[in-house]
């Protein structure tokens, strides 16, 4: 009997609710932790953003692969994550800067994807549930929802596992390209002030707009391995450090907390996202997995100094626990917040030159309201090359925020 | 920041009637706004001459002022009021402008008022067009090339710059109105003529034409903080060129990349700073280049808008209420968002679907108007779908217009071959969505489309997904492959009716078939964050998923159906009674579940009702909502013709229908049975007959005698009906207006010329009949009820006919055993009781009887359907009221080039004002200002008369001559009156004038001319020799009268207006509830 014909795709939790839908990419298996997305537009720049690592990914927008894929938006040089799950995807992509179907990317990647799912459902599992483990099949041979639960279950998930060692550089390289302007094709020439500081950025995962926007600030950037010692760091003569986003448990990521302290010894250090995370737990606190996570392009976070509300990127399953830093007993200062969970998002040291944020101000996918942060890591470096004193916290202080 | 407390009493405007380019989303917002602010603490003044609006319900301000919306007007209220700040940016463009005007004549400062929301010098900025390009050239934002002209000659100068095709856009104006592009060098020349008239200020601009190119519009929020976020994108499905309000849109955006739509964030973030909107929202408009990403400005809004009607409904977040929260002094984060109760408003929506909105047009109602969609919009309402994928929400909200296409039909009356096609996808007309799908249809490919449209190829790619899945449906023979498909054409949004067509079945078979499948729909919720967080607020959209979200309660409770999109014969008025009644039964503690697809009323907001269902009002949508909420009864007499037409099939599906039954609607539509109730109550009615063929017709028309009423049976807003006064036109109408059959029978009335008409709204229980309000109409019969003004009490009926209409109304309303409320049409000649019709329902009047009476008819039409009495009820008796209230309507002419301004049997009017005083000519002088039609006190009045009306016009005359008015006249009428002593300066009639005599149109041009009175014949030679008499004085502005009685009414108006200038009256005040 004839009927609509899908290639099938089955999509397991640890929990045993099965969703059933269609394939595209590629065939195969991807096991991870189930995250939702409520970007409503980048998906490209999610799919290639290493801090999915060891993740199942579903879109909350519904409809996916609209503007196809180019070159220019990808972040990293691959997709990292296990899986990529939405409700409808397009193959005819419609956009001027479009070179390729999203089905041909992730197919070329070896992404599987899973389209005409109940996302809304898998997200109201996900949100009631806590992240949980799944496993997605687009192989048409391997369609048994039962062994695709026990894949789910049997899963070892994120928590404590390294997974940034899996997605950094094997080894260090410059990066030298500026910040893009308004969209027009074509890799930008820099655009940065005269006087220029060495920096190097420690790659757990890190997305180029990072690079760009470091750039952009006069930074002459060197990205080396997460696995980096401090005396390999500091052979490079770094006037400053960037810590960057990356996949997964911070807590798991080794022997970076030491590097981290002994660097802090002596140079400005800006960390975002997983770098953030890094930057806590190096100072002495603690680590806390979320109930699900935010991870989306909408989320609110004030900056307590002015109060001022940026709509930020965000893409974290684990926060800075803030009890666990007073404990420590390090004179930390808490810069932001997420307004709709209270979160820690900001870190300031009051007596170092140390800051990090939880989100993502580098954006791409997601509003710009926080590229405050990069011009702000820049007057601390100069500050501090200058021999001023210059602590995290009196930068934020002194910051207009946004405008800033 | 917490609110201001330097604050006690604010002024808010309103939006005024119900026009093109502004409906009924500005009481959403304005009622959303009032609500707020009072809630605040705040002394609300609220001042909007529409009384068909929730807003101006007396419980939403402390002071409601339906009054005129003139800076004379708006003086005598802040003089009275004496607010401290006034809110302008709720009310549209009205009150925009208002808010300008009272600035520049002074008045603010004179009574210390301050503006909160946006300053005089952003509005200037946004709305001036030569001030708003400096300011985005102020941030390195580009605009089309464009000049600011202020003559023709201007214009001419600059278009040899920026080229032909042109887009002339005058300054200050709404809805596009005046604005066109010029194709060719000939048309540039009185478009800009038409445009720089148009403009209160007198200026355009010349732009540069980006046709074809992508349109997007960002919804954007800013608090007092200086934070700023979106709350929705909106792509257009029409490419530029086409008013956003004409276009189809969707939300979110579709075809940006993150990098394009950040820089478009950016720029609107830019834009609304660099503007300085203090707070609240603004609507800003981008068109992109789809060759290489370019991006221009369009234009911004700098208050809620349309748009933000559309986006707060597509987002399920309240603009409205938060910009009043804004503009008090809350910041973002200090306001809660409702829907998920525990995270701020300091966020940007997220939403896991697609809305597609279509705009409904009302081309037909204008003969000889050119149906092609430009800058100036043109449409009359719209409906919103939601639906998960695009596909779904286009077919969802193709079904929700209500225009006889429940999919993408292939359109009638095109030419074979796909030649014959691009005549309608090059130019955009209203039914182009069709025309596309059928060229998909006929082989033609995406990007040909795509050249010749300017429509995206994401969306054409959409549509031949739908064409495709179509055949292969079609090719489902077979009750096991339908069933196979069957899923996948409902996920895909298509309807049963739909399938039913393409498999020639019957809606119920595929009905039947889908359920046997158990194969229903589940409901989604619209929560503003993609489920991240609980969503505490049932606004519900059905989609065919896994997951079911409605969770019905175990309440009492009652489903009320929405009137669908908006359209000229049911409007705003219809959606004010479906709020009502769920306000009333709420009360009562009953549940109430709205189903409605209007993104622009109140009854969509989502704390109107328990519940809120965002779904079409087909029988299919509403009977699969009703399986799964069980409601008691079901509300269908308050949302007009869309659900009352559902309440057979509905009772039939076993549905409880609430009120008078299915079965008394019918003996009140069905004539036959009419006809036998009246006979058996002994009630007159005019002769009548039907007839199913045109053979019928003349024999009917024969022995009734001409001239003769006749109209399709089971219409709403008079729509086909004409007064036909001889056999040829007879037969002209039933061949070409209406295709009569066996089932679509045409009804033909003898016309009783020179009647008064009158209408009486009415409410019964079973027991007791209690009239609301009889309202006399102004204009004789023959015009249209919804185009006539009418007086609140009746302004000239005798007691004895007042009398007979009350008994007859009585009888009518027992006989069918309504309960609830009831519509009673009637025409009185030489004292005689005539009745027309009867609607056991609620009417478009029922919000004007109830602001005139001060009591809540359709409350209590609600409550009387839900079981209460009358007694109970405490309305026992009827209310004369002490004070007059005058309802005019509001017409579109001036959108419709080439349209005709004379009324007649078929409605024209979008909205109505309410003009309310101690005596009839002051309150009818009032709704003549209201309506924009401001009576002279003093100057020329041009008359020109058809001859059988010329005796009764020169006492008329008489009396405006004693008044000191000079007189003109066609040469007919100028006899006339010459002989009846008057002195009178000759002119001649339209296209007859030479160098002496010059004609009516070259002297109402020359600004001559203060008033102008006109009948005319109805034969079609006479109507069209004076058409452009009457369009002149149209666009010139110039008042004019079309009938008798309202040049009757309309001397007596002058004479109250030269006895004293008027005064201004809280509704609290006239009402009594509060003192004077």
């Amino acid at each position: 009997m004839a009927g609509p014909s899908f290639p099938p795709a089955c999509l397991a939790l640890a929990d045993g609710s099965v969703y059933r839908g269609a394939a595209f990419g590629a065939a195969g298996l991807g096991v991870g932790e189930v995250c939702f997305n409520t970007s409503l537009a980048g998906y490209q720049e999610i799919l290639t953003d290493p801090s999915y690592a060891g993740q199942l990914v579903a879109m909350t927008c519904t409809q996916i692969g609209n503007v196809g894929v180019n070159r220019e938006d990808e972040e990293s040089r691959r997709p990292f994550l296990e899986g990529f799950v939405v409700r409808e995807v397009f193959h005819q992509p419609s956009n001027w800067r479009s070179e390729e179907s999203l089905h041909a990317y992730m197919e070329r990647h070896a992404i599987p994807g899973i389209s005409e799912v109940d996302t809304r459902a898998l997200v109201r599992r996900i949100r009631e549930g806590g992240a949980q483990c799944g496993a997605l099949s687009t192989d048409p041979r391997q369609q048994d929802a039962e062994a695709l639960v026990r894949r789910a279950a049997e899963a070892p998930g994120l928590d404590g596992v390294d997974l940034a060692a899996r997605v950094s550089c094997e080894t260090p390289y410059e990066f030298s390209e500026g910040r893009w302007q308004g969209i027009r094709g074509g890799v930008p020439a820099p655009t940065r002030p005269d006087r220029r500081y060495r920096l190097v950025a420690f790659d757990f995962g890190i997305k180029r707009n990072i690079l760009r926007l470091l750039v952009e600030q006069g930074f002459e950037v060197t990205v080396v391995p997460a696995g980096t010692s401090a005396d390999e760091a500091l052979a490079l003569r770094p006037q400053a450090v960037f810590l960057s986003n990356g996949p997964g448990d911070p807590a798991a990521v080794v022997g970076v907390r030491d590097t981290v302290r002994r660097l802090a010894e002596s140079l400005p250090i800006f960390g975002i996202c997983l770098g953030h995370q890094i930057l806590g737990l190096a100072l002495g606190g603690r680590t806390v997995k979320l109930h699900f996570g935010h991870h989306g392009g909408n989320q609110p976070g004030q900056d307590l100094a002015t109060g001022k509300v940026a709509i930020c990127a965000e893409n974290h399953g684990y926060a800075v626990d803030a009890d666990s830093l007073r404990e420590a007993g390090q004179p930390v200062e808490i810069t932001h917040r997420n307004l709709n969970d209270g979160t820690v998002e900001g870190l300031a040291h009051a007596a170092l030159p140390l800051f990090s944020v939880q989100y993502h101000p580098e954006a791409s996918p997601g509003p710009h309201d926080a590229a405050y942060f990069f011009r702000r890591f820049r007057r601390m470096v100069e500050l501090h090359a200058a021999g001023e004193p210059v602590t995290g916290a009196g930068v934020a202080a002194s910051a207009a925020g946004p405008g800033d | 920041m917490p609110r201001r407390d330097d604050i006690e009493t604010i002024l808010v405007i309103g939006a005024g009637p119900i026009v093109i380019g502004q409906a009924c989303e500005f009481d959403y917002s304005g009622s959303q706004g009032c609500k707020a602010l009072r809630e605040d603490g705040y002394r609300v003044v609220l001042v909007n001459s529409n009384p068909a609006t929730i807003m101006t319900d007396p419980e939403f301000a402390d002071r409601t002022y339906i009054e005129p919306m003139t800076v004379d007007s708006l003086s005598r209220i802040i003089a009275r009021e004496r607010p401290d700040v006034l809110l302008p940016t709720l009310g549209g463009q009205t009150a925009l402008n208002l808010a300008v005007a009272l600035s520049e004549e002074g008045v603010l400062d004179h009574y210390g008022v301050k503006l909160i929301g946006a300053q005089i010098d952003a509005i200037h900025k946004a709305e001036d067009r030569e001030a708003f390009r400096t300011a985005m050239e102020n941030i390195g934002l580009e605009l089309p090339a464009s000049g600011y002209a202020r003559s023709l000659d201007d214009a001419r100068r600059i278009v040899k710059e920026t080229g032909i095709p042109a887009i002339i856009r005058p300054s200050f104006t709404l809805g596009g109105t005046g604005g066109s592009v010029a194709y060719s060098e000939e048309d540039f020349g009185p478009m800009v003529e038409w445009a720089l008239r148009q403009s209160p200020r007198g200026t355009c601009l010349v732009e540069r034409s980006v046709l074809g190119w992508k349109e997007y519009e960002l919804e954007v929020m800013r608090d007092t903080a200086d934070n700023v976020v979106i709350i929705c994108s909106i792509e257009n499905f029409d490419a530029m060129g086409v008013h956003t309000g004409d276009s189809i849109t969707v939300a979110p955006a579709q075809t940006l990349t993150d990098r394009e739509y950040q820089e478009m964030r950016d720029a609107a973030i830019a834009i609304i700073r660099e503007i300085g909107v203090d707070t609240g929202g603004s609507n800003i408009q981008f068109a992109v280049n789809p060759e290489d990403g370019a991006m221009v400005v369009v234009e911004m809004n700098p208050r809620v808008s349309r748009s933000s009607a559309l986006a707060s409904k597509a987002t399920g977040f309240p603009i409205a209420k938060i910009a009043a929260k804004l503009a008090v002094g809350y910041t973002l984060d200090e306001i809660r968002n409702d829907i998920t109760r525990e995270t701020p408003a300091s966020f940007e929506p997220s939403i896991d679907y697609v809305v597609t909105k279509i705009p409904r047009f009302a081309f037909e109602k204008f003969a000889g108007v050119e149906d092609v969609l430009t800058t100036q919009m043109k449409s009359v309402g719209e409906a919103m779908a939601i639906g998960r994928t695009f596909k779904e929400s286009l077919q969802k909200a193709i079904r929700s217009l209500e225009i006889d296409r429940s999919g993408l039909e292939s359109p009638e009356d095109l030419p074979p071959g796909l030649e014959g096609l691009w005549s309608a996808i090059d130019t955009p007309r209203p039914g182009r969505l069709w025309a596309l799908a059928e060229a998909l249809r006929r082989g033609a490919g995406i990007e040909e489309l795509w050249r010749r449209s300017g429509v995206d190829p994401w969306f054409l790619g959409n549509l031949q997904d739908l064409v495709r899945l179509e055949a292969e449906l079609a090719a489902a023979q077979g009750e096991a492959e339908r069933i196979a498909w069957l899923r996948e054409a409902k996920r895909n949004g298509f309807s049963d009716l739909r399938l039913g067509q393409l498999w020639g079945i019957e809606e119920g078979e595929v009905r039947a078939l889908r359920k046997a499948q158990g194969l229903r729909p589940v409901y989604k919720r619209v929560d503003t964050c993609a489920a991240e967080f609980e969503a505490h607020t049932p606004y519900l959209y059905s989609t065919y998923e896994e997951e079911c979200e409605a969770q019905p309660s175990q309440r009492r409770k009652v489903m009320i159906l929405g009137g669908g999109p908006n359209r000229i014969g049911q409007g705003i008025e219809f959606d004010y009674c479906c709020v009502h009644a769920s306000f009333a039964l709420r009360e009562a503690g009953i549940e109430t579940i709205m189903v409605n697809c209007n993104p622009e009323t109140v009854s969509t907001d989502y704390d109107t009702s328990d519940r809120l269902y965002f779904e079409p009002l087909t029988l299919e949508d509403v009977l699969n909502i009703v399986e799964v909420e069980q409601p008691e009864g079901v509300i269908v007499q308050l949302g007009g013709q869309t659900p009352l037409k559902l309440a057979v099939e509905l009772e039939r599906a076993g549905v409880p229908i609430l009120g008078t039954s299915p079965d008394a609607i019918d003996r009140a539509e069905d004539r036959e049975r009419f006809e036998a109730l009246l006979d058996e109550l002994g009630l007159e009615r005019p002769p009548a007959g039907i007839a199913r063929s045109p053979e019928e017709a003349m024999a009917v028309a024969e022995r009734l005698g001409y001239p003769v009423l006749v109209r399709p049976s089971y219409v709403l807003g008079g729509r086909a009906m004409e007064i036909v006064h001889d056999e040829e036109s007879l037969v002209t109408y039933m061949r070409n207006a209406v295709k009569a059959s066996p089932e679509h029978p045409v009804l033909v009335d003898r016309f009783l010329a020179d009647a008064i008409e009158v209408d009486v709204d009415a409410l019964c229980d079973g027991e007791r009949v209690v009239v609301g309000g009889i309202m006399e109409h102004i204009e004789q019969a023959g015009v249209h009820s919804g185009d006539s003004a009418c007086s609140i009490p009746p302004h000239s009926l005798t007691s004895n006919v007042i009398d007979d209409i009350l008994a007859a109304t009585r009888d009518l309303a027992l006989k069918l055993g309504v309960r609830g409320l009831m519509n009673v049409q009637y025409a009185i000649k030489e004292e005689r009781v005539f009745v027309i019709e009867v609607n056991p329902r609620a009417s478009r009047t029922v919000p004007f009887v109830s602001k005139a009476i001060g009591r809540p008819l359709a409350k209590l039409g609600a409550l009387v359907m839900a079981g209460s009495s009358l007694e109970e009820l405490g309305f026992t008796q009827e209310i004369w009221p002490t004070h007059y209230s005058v309802k005019e309507a509001v017409f579109p002419f001036v959108k419709f080039p080439g349209a005709d301004t004379l009324l007649g049997p078929e409605m024209k009017s979008t909205g109505e004002v309410m003009g309310i005083d101690s005596e009839f000519g002051r309150a009818f002088a009032k709704s003549q200002i209201q309506a924009g039609n401001s009576l002279p006190v003093s100057g020329t009045v041009l008359v020109s008369v058809r001859s059988e009306d010329q005796p009764r016009v020169l006492e008329l005359v008489r009396d405006l001559a004693a008044m000191d008015f000079e007189l003109m006249a066609t040469p007919g009428t100028a006899a006339t009156l010459r002989a009846g002593n008057l002195e009178v300066r000759e002119v001649a009639k339209v296209g007859r004038g030479g160098d002496e005599l010059r004609d009516t149109v070259e002297c109402i041009d020359a600004g001559e001319v203060d008033l102008v009175i006109n009948t005319v014949d109805s034969d079609p030679e006479a109507v069209r020799d004076s058409a452009s008499l009457r369009r002149s004085a149209l666009l010139r502005g110039v008042p004019y009268f079309t009938t008798v009685a309202a040049v009757r009414a309309g001397v007596g108006a002058i004479r109250a207006l030269q006895a004293e200038s008027i005064g201004v009256r809280s509704l609290q005040q006239i009402h009594g509830l509060v003192e004077a």
